[in-house]
């Protein structure tokens, strides 16, 4: 008897109990749709977090203030200060170095009005972060000097206040924190970064920020300095020298830090170690899923043996070896848990992109987690299938046709 | 065809053992058409078992067309019982939910034959047996007598060696009982060996040789001269 035969019988089989069937496939399905659920919303967050410390820019190193007794940078305990930034940058294989502050702006343009933030920084950062100017122009470090009152707009403030075009915006005198600003460029367009847009921004120097936004104690602690090295190689050495010109200036020992040190590889890989966990434990929980699917495939097989012992005595009466026996059986329960397992997947890709939208991430199916999970439910299948098929196999064909 | 030599069949569970025959010794020959009858308990259902390959002898030797059964492995018992025999059962035995021409195609299923040649010789034996209009309906569509006439067709399939049926009219009423018996007298004038197991003197009335059993032993084995003919 060929594949093609026992397929055709063990569909005819499954056709004729429909609901059973079903209520079969259903712990397999949903141990499948679980875990590619999970797996494709794992994946999509790993992307997304990688896609984002990644656009923060190349060979990027940050600093920001912390402390060993953990009260943080801010308030009176202010630990990274703007002069931070000037040891910094007579390091060797330092190429930019661009201390960063942020403060919240009501922006202003006649009756036009846009909520950001604004980021106080110097002209590097557009180096770092690779920001292109698309009409107008960047700051210079004259106008940092002057604590100058002008502005770079991203893409969605610079629509937000001055419509599509945009083209007018230069020049022309905004409001922020009721503080006049002149816009001096817009930013190209660098869209958004899963639920983020990060177009959505202003950028001005360091120092009007500091004077006009900052105030009280905190207003010489400054969020963070970005560093970018001049190769790959020399991030590691780098970070070294950053870390003991630092001590060197804040005149601590070492074990004293209150500033952390950081490349973008320590931010990808402790992100990627958080999202690794999540999905070994989902994972687990899925596994334990399948497996009671697979006791339910036995279940029900066994009943389906038991019911079909007339008809499997009336086989072996007019011939069928024990071998043909049990692969029909085998089938039939490889069919019900690889077609729990395919409709697990369809179910678990539906479900990855609806959960994928309400959290605006994108989700990715990759085909080896497909594979993966038909594969497995076709070994669940097999593993619990043999013993009922074993047991109508091994049935004695008298008493099997005595069978009532 | 049939040969029995000295057979026993010893039923052990545990303590108790049943002796279902005692020293059978048998000869049925190609072409005829014996019945095997006897009270109940008297051994002709493990007769049946025995000569239909589902059982083997506890001792003594059986040879069926040539091959000796009582050295035959399992598997080898599967082949023989699929080439050699054509069951017919008391309650027929036909797979629900399957079409007539596939119930017959079954024993063809088995032995390896192609689609084109299973469907030509599922045909020609339903067109034997009458039913060659109703090939594509279920079981549970046909009469008792039409299901049993299915069943024979699905025996004859794999034209065996003898036909081998186990109270085929139990369950029928007297016309269907009447036309089966008379399916079985034309196949056996057809050249088919039949072995009949019946407690229905009428039945055996039928056939050409009779053989009683009673406490495993052949009581008495005898030709029919007052046979009925249909």
């Amino acid at each position: 008897m060929n594949m093609g035969e026992l397929l055709k019988l063990s569909f005819r089989s499954l056709q004729t109990n429909l609901l059973r069937s079903f209520l079969t496939m259903l712990g397999i399905m949903i141990g499948v749709a679980t875990v590619i659920a999970m797996i494709s919303i794992g994946q999509g967050t790993n992307d997304q977090v990688t896609s984002q410390i990644q656009s923060l820019g190349s060979n990027l190193i940050t600093v920001t203030a912390s402390s060993s007794s953990g009260q943080g940078g801010t308030g009176s305990d202010v630990t990274l200060k703007l002069a931070d930034a000037d040891p910094i940058s007579k390091i060797d294989t330092v190429k930019y170095v661009a201390p960063v502050m942020q403060a919240t702006g009501q922006f202003k343009n006649g009756a036009n009005l846009a909520s950001t933030s604004v980021i106080g920084t110097t002209p590097s950062y557009a180096d770092i972060k690779s920001w292109e100017t698309d009409i107008g122009r960047f700051f210079t470090e004259d106008e940092v000097t002057d604590k100058a009152k002008v502005v770079v707009l991203g893409a969605t403030t610079a629509e937000n206040l001055f419509g599509k075009a945009g083209f007018d915006a230069i020049g022309s005198i905004v409001k922020i924190n009721n503080i006049p600003f002149r816009v001096i460029g817009v930013l190209k367009s660098k869209g958004s970064s899963g639920s983020a847009d990060l177009d959505d921004t202003a950028i001005a120097p360091i120092t009007t920020v500091q004077s006009r936004f900052q105030s009280g104690s905190s207003r010489n602690a400054i969020r963070q300095i970005l560093v970018e090295a001049k190769s790959p190689n020399a991030i590691q050495s780098t970070m070294a020298l950053m870390e003991y010109t630092m001590r060197q200036s804040h005149k601590l020992g070492s074990g004293e830090d209150d500033f952390k040190v950081q490349s973008q590889e320590d931010v990808l890989s402790s992100a990627e170690s958080v999202t690794k966990t999540l999905t070994l434990f989902l994972g687990g929980v899925a596994a334990i899923s399948l497996l009671v699917g697979g006791i339910g495939i036995m279940n029900i097989m066994l009943v389906s043996v038991t019911e079909r012992t007339r008809e499997i005595g009336t086989r072996k009466a007019i011939g069928a070896k024990e071998g043909t026996i049990l692969s029909q059986f085998l089938v039939e329960s490889v069919t019900l848990a690889i077609l729990g397992g395919v409709i697990g997947v369809l179910l678990g890709f539906g479900g990855s992109k609806l959960v994928g939208n309400m959290m605006s991430i994108k989700t990715a199916i990759s085909l080896n987690s497909v594979l993966l999970a038909v594969g497995f439910s076709a070994c669940i299948g097999i593993v619990f299938g043999v013993f009922p098929a074993r047991k109508a196999a091994k049935l004695d064909p008298i008493e099997a046709l005595r069978y009532e | 065809m049939i040969q029995f030599g000295h057979v026993d069949k010893i039923y052990a569970s545990g303590e108790m053992r049943v002796h279902a025959l005692r020293d059978v010794t048998l000869h049925i020959d190609e072409r005829e058409f014996v019945s095997i009858m006897g009270p109940s308990g008297s051994g002709k259902s493990t007769m049946m078992n025995v000569i239909g390959c589902l059982d083997k002898p506890t001792s003594g030797t059986y040879v069926l067309d040539g091959i000796d059964i009582g050295s035959a492995s399992s598997k080898q018992l599967s082949v023989v019982r699929n080439q050699k025999i054509g069951f017919v059962f008391q309650n027929f035995n036909l797979l629900k939910r399957t079409s007539a021409i596939e119930n017959v195609e079954l024993p063809m299923l088995y032995a390896g034959k192609s689609r084109k040649e299973r469907r030509e010789r599922a045909e020609y034996c339903l067109e034997l047996v009458g039913l060659k209009d109703r090939m594509h309906h279920k079981p549970n569509e046909l009469s008792g007598g039409q299901q049993q006439r299915v069943a024979i067709a699905r025996a004859l399939s794999n034209d065996p060696a003898i036909i081998l049926a186990d109270e085929p009219t139990g369950n029928l009423d007297s016309v269907s009982s009447e036309e089966i018996m008379g399916i079985f007298k034309q196949l056996n004038d057809e050249g088919n060996t039949i072995v009949l197991v019946t407690h229905e003197p009428e039945i055996a009335a039928h056939t050409n040789r009779i053989i009683w059993f009673r406490d495993g032993k052949i009581e008495s084995d005898r030709l029919n001269t007052e046979r009925v003919f249909v």
